[in-house]
């Protein structure tokens, strides 16, 4: 059966069967989005706090680490209760839309990019931290500074949040509901072609977001080894 | 408001390029069951639905009880399963409007093509069921409170057996819907039940074949409601209204008598 | 020219239990270079950087002001080990200026550590000694009146060593003070006005250069003089 599927797949591919390009276009753009929110609600929270020292500083980064490990389903219940109709959001009506699979993204890949960025920031920090205290570089300044200087190394956390967002099926089926031609994505309508025992077409499906994924880190690779062999890193 | 207006406007531009939301003045929502919707019936009817009407229906799949949870919360216009006595519950406790019968379909109990249990051709479903209790055959359950499920449990207790004592054991309960189930049931070479429209699109059968039917015990009722306004007071009661009315009218029942699977129909409308 | 007065009152230093700094008062009052010697562990960086203000003593306190008195003065670093951002070596000498020079301004810059070419380079593609003049570069870019380095010139190349003591003369003669760590006695010879010698955490001596190479007071200093090692 593997053989088949990514024959299967090919073919999805090279017909650019419709179905197949709303559903991996929503998918990108969903996960994109949520991405960018988290990197810009992740790159300054993580670079602070890897930057700042105060009382609690111990428990702020283990509860971040914690935070990486976020069970999507339970993120998307969360998410769910909150958007609800009877629920405190209700009245926005975002539920069973693409931003509400945003929302739910971003809860889910802001502690990651943030906990991987406070990684990164932390040994930037020991060894830029004397320089800049003797620089009197003020805090804003330093902020961009850190992030502009690991830019190679803060890739890598993007693309740890973004596999974790296009691969994510747990929180956008419960926020999203897998509705056709409005939020269904790759991961929920494998999982829906799964539940009609249709495994070859699930499998094919698959084979296509795997290779989206190994595009993307192939690309942002080639990126990452020109900027070693340049001595940028 | 404006708040909300902000929000709303931020969250459409966001997907503006990306295709409408659901503030789409003629959509509605319907909270129905995962088993319904792989029987593939909706793609069949919803775009004539959008050609008499013009209302755009979004359907939400997921289990029975998630599916009627959801219209008690407000999250959906119209509730349609297959699950009487709650539905009534559901009317009765003010979720609903009305409860109508819609359609039906039957249940089937499928099996590994060997017949561990010896039920073949039985017309006698507890009987058969007791059969494979006494026999130890593998049982696949859906154990997720849904339509199926609940209908599977009356029929062991008209056989006589509980088959939650036995959980784990050759009963397997696998909280999943009925996709998920029968996958588990081929990947056991278990027994299961499942409705005749699932069975009849599934796409992995496996060894299984269909064992025992025709018992008018396997009678599986659907029934549709709206989502009461007065509770609710998002719900799009024209719409909604509209989408019922179709529904249960000659056009619609007529539609849904012509959904065919390999020259089968598979469901049957019984409206009043 | 005023002058830039230094003055600590029993500056302690005190990490985790062990005293590294012991009750060092001094009072640095003379333009020029004061060159900082004595054995390894002696805790010469960390007076230095105690003085930068980049380590809080746990006792005494330091005092840093010109003749008159007038706002905070500008005090700049040279580290023992390089520390450049990872950009070109002009961004790495932008990021620190603080007055907006032109360009061209930082363009001299760069030409007075001979670096002027290799502008657009990744910093940390550079040669240790090319590293090592971008940090003094970088650091009189600040236009500092009270310079601090740690041992800047330890194991470079002697074209490098010469650039870098080049500049260090003249901008004592514009008027930068500067504290100069050497482990080199030749080096300490060739720029001191005056020396701290310091061992095991505390000030041995304070003298002015040419006694102190001729005629040193204490017994450690005539003995790390001698090429002795000194415990």
């Amino acid at each position: 059966m593997p053989d088949s599927a990514f024959l299967e797949a090919f073919e999805l591919i090279a017909t650019a069967n419709a179905d197949l390009y709303e559903i991996l276009w929503l998918s990108v753009q969903v996960s994109i989005t949520a991405l960018l929110v988290s990197v810009v609600l992740g790159f300054p929270l993580g670079t602070t706090l890897a930057i700042s020292d105060f009382r609690g500083k111990y428990l702020c980064t283990t509860v971040l680490n914690a935070l990486m490990g976020l069970p999507p389903v339970v993120v998307g219940l969360l998410v769910y209760l909150a958007l609800s109709r009877s629920g405190p959001f209700g009245v926005l009506g975002l539920l069973y839309t693409p931003t509400a699979m945003v929302i739910a993204q971003v809860i889910l890949i802001t502690p990651i990019i943030a906990a991987l960025t406070y990684q990164v920031m932390d040994d930037l920090h020991h060894e830029y931290r004397e320089l800049f205290l003797s620089l009197n570089i003020h805090l804003a300044k330093a902020i961009s500074a850190y992030l502009w200087d690991a830019r190679y190394s803060l890739i890598t956390a993007v693309l740890a949040g973004f596999g974790r967002a296009i691969s994510e099926v747990g929180a956008v089926m419960i926020v999203g509901g897998n509705i056709d031609h409005l939020t269904r994505v790759m991961t929920t309508a494998i999982a829906l072609e799964t539940s009609k025992g249709e495994l070859a077409i699930a499998l094919a499906l698959g084979v296509v977001l795997l290779t989206l994924a190994l595009l993307v880190n192939g690309l942002v690779t080639a990126v990452q080894t020109r900027a070693r062999k340049y001595g940028y890193n | 408001m404006t708040f909300k207006k902000t929000i709303r406007t931020i969250s459409t531009a966001l997907f503006i390029p990306f295709g409408s939301t659901l503030a789409v003045a003629d959509s509605i929502i319907v909270q129905s069951t995962t088993s319904t919707k792989n029987s593939g019936l909706y793609d069949h009817i919803l775009p004539i639905v959008k050609e008499d009407t013009g209302i755009t229906v979004n359907v939400v799949a997921v289990g029975t009880g998630q599916a009627i949870k959801n219209a008690q919360r407000c999250d959906g216009d119209v509730l349609l399963v297959h699950a009487k006595t709650s539905e009534e519950k559901f009317v009765a406790q003010g979720f609903g409007v009305k409860r109508s019968d819609l359609m039906y379909n039957d249940f089937i109990i499928v099996g590994p093509n060997n017949d561990p249990a010896g039920i073949q051709g039985s017309k006698d479903v507890s009987k058969s069921l007791g059969t494979i209790a006494s026999s130890r055959a593998l049982f696949v359950s859906r154990g997720d409170d849904s339509g199926t499920h609940k209908a599977e449990l009356r029929l062991w207790q008209a056989s006589g057996v509980d088959p939650a004592s036995a959980s784990g054991t050759w009963y397997r309960e696998t909280g999943s819907g009925m996709g998920a189930t029968l996958n588990t049931a081929v990947g056991m070479g278990a027994y299961a039940m499942t409705d005749r429209a699932t069975w009849t699109k599934f796409g992995n059968k496996g060894d299984l074949k269909i064992h025992v039917e025709g018992d008018t015990r396997l009678f599986n009722q659907y029934g549709v409601i709206l989502v009461n306004p007065k509770n609710c007071p998002n719900v799009k009661t024209s719409a909604g209204q509209q989408f019922i009315d179709w529904l249960l009218s000659n056009r619609g029942q007529l539609t849904i008598a012509s959904y065919q699977v390999n020259g089968k129909q598979l469901f049957f409308p019984n409206a009043n | 020219m005023e002058t830039l007065r230094i003055e600590t009152m029993g500056l302690g230093l005190a990490i985790r239990g062990s005293t590294l700094l012991n009750d060092i008062s001094i009072q640095v009052a003379t333009p020029g270079v004061t060159m900082i010697l004595g054995p390894n562990g002696a805790g010469k960086s960390l007076l230095i950087k105690c003085l930068h203000g980049l380590i809080a003593p746990t006792r005494g306190r330091c005092e840093i002001g010109l003749h008159q008195d007038g706002d905070p003065i500008r005090q700049a670093m040279v580290f023992q080990k390089p520390v450049l951002l990872r950009r070109s070596v002009l961004d790495n000498l932008q990021f620190a200026d603080r007055h907006s020079h032109q360009k061209e301004a930082l363009q001299q810059a760069l030409e007075a550590v001979r670096l002027l070419e290799k502008k657009d380079q990744p910093a940390t593609q550079l040669s240790g000694g090319e590293q090592q003049r971008l940090s003094l570069a970088r650091a009189l870019i600040t236009k500092p009146k009270l310079l601090f380095l740690d041992e800047p010139t330890a194991s470079l190349d002697p074209a490098s060593v010469l650039i870098i003591e080049q500049l260090i003369k003249q901008a004592s003669q514009q008027g930068v003070k500067s504290v100069f760590i050497s482990h080199d006695i030749g080096q300490a010879k060739r720029l001191a006005s005056d020396v701290i010698f310091l061992n095991r955490g505390q000030v041995i001596e304070h003298t002015d250069a040419a006694t102190f190479f001729t005629n040193p007071h204490s017994r450690e200093a005539k003995a790390y003089l001698n090429g002795e090692i000194v415990l």
